[in-house]
């Protein structure tokens, strides 16, 4: 069995571009990355969201009616449901003025058990330093 | 030798990025490693075939289309592509067209990734 960790970091804000979007599109591809892999190997993925990529976390976003696009927000839903690891960074949470009640901390509303986490920035600079990848978005 | 992985999401036009991308893939294959490089987001433009030359301008598709010929593997993400309205029949003939997943399974048998992000 081989397992390789690829850490994707956000540090984009939503919207005003597209990166924090293929962030999240090319962490939740690791669901179908086998098919490309040999018996037995595959990606572990883990997604941290640190600085102004906090902001991709907020609850309730709207954009699919003002834009007519997908929200960050149900992608992350997605990730969860797909049982990726979701760290947000809880010093910058903090500094942006939010509370945890308005950041997605799960989405069992389409059903997912595994819920996001409030971490210190130490936590998720050890998932940097554990991976074998890592994806700077 | 090794194996390199390129992830490139920034645009042909509007940046350098892309120029030194390539100019990075280059010597790695002169070197005798694989490169693998996969162009998402904006960077799919430089999958778009029959690219104008103006000194103004980044021009790489004959770089690129040399560096592909020397056995590098240009892969583009597909969907990026046909949201920009790149499809099948304007991309460059031997660059591949693939879904994000292929990026990650290329990084996972790369010695390094160089992840190179977008605007």
């Amino acid at each position: 069995m081989s397992i390789k960790k690829i850490a994707f970091i956000v540090d984009k804000m939503p919207y005003k571009s597209e990166t924090s979007r293929l962030a999240l599109t090319h962490a939740i591809a690791s669901q179908t990355v086998e098919i490309h892999l040999e018996d037995g190997e595959n990606v572990e993925p883990v997604l941290a969201f640190i600085g102004a990529g906090v902001l991709n976390c907020l609850r309730n976003q709207k954009a699919s009616e003002t834009y007519g696009v997908t929200t960050l927000e149900s992608h992350i839903k997605n990730a969860l449901l797909t049982d990726i690891k979701v760290l947000i960074c809880e010093e910058d949470v903090k500094k942006y003025g939010l509370t945890e009640d308005q950041i997605i901390m799960d989405a069992e509303d389409i059903g997912a058990d595994m819920p996001s986490e409030l971490v210190p920035f130490s936590t998720i600079m050890g998932e940097i330093e554990s991976a074998d990848h890592i994806m700077f978005f | 030798m090794g194996k390199l992985t390129i992830g490139c999401f920034s645009s042909l036009v509007g940046s350098m990025t892309l120029d030194f991308a390539v100019k990075l893939a280059e010597a790695a294959r002169k070197k005798g490693h694989d490169v693998d490089m996969w162009l998402s987001g904006n960077g799919t433009m430089l999958s778009k075939k029959g690219q104008r030359s103006f000194k103004d301008y980044s021009s790489l598709e004959k770089t690129i289309t040399g560096l592909v010929e020397g056995g590098a593997n240009v892969t583009a993400c597909e969907a990026c592509a046909e949201s920009r309205g790149y499809h099948k029949e304007d991309v460059i003939s031997s660059f591949g067209r693939k879904s994000m997943d292929w990026y990650l399974a290329s990084c996972f048998s790369a010695d390094r990734v160089l992840h190179i992000g977008g605007e």
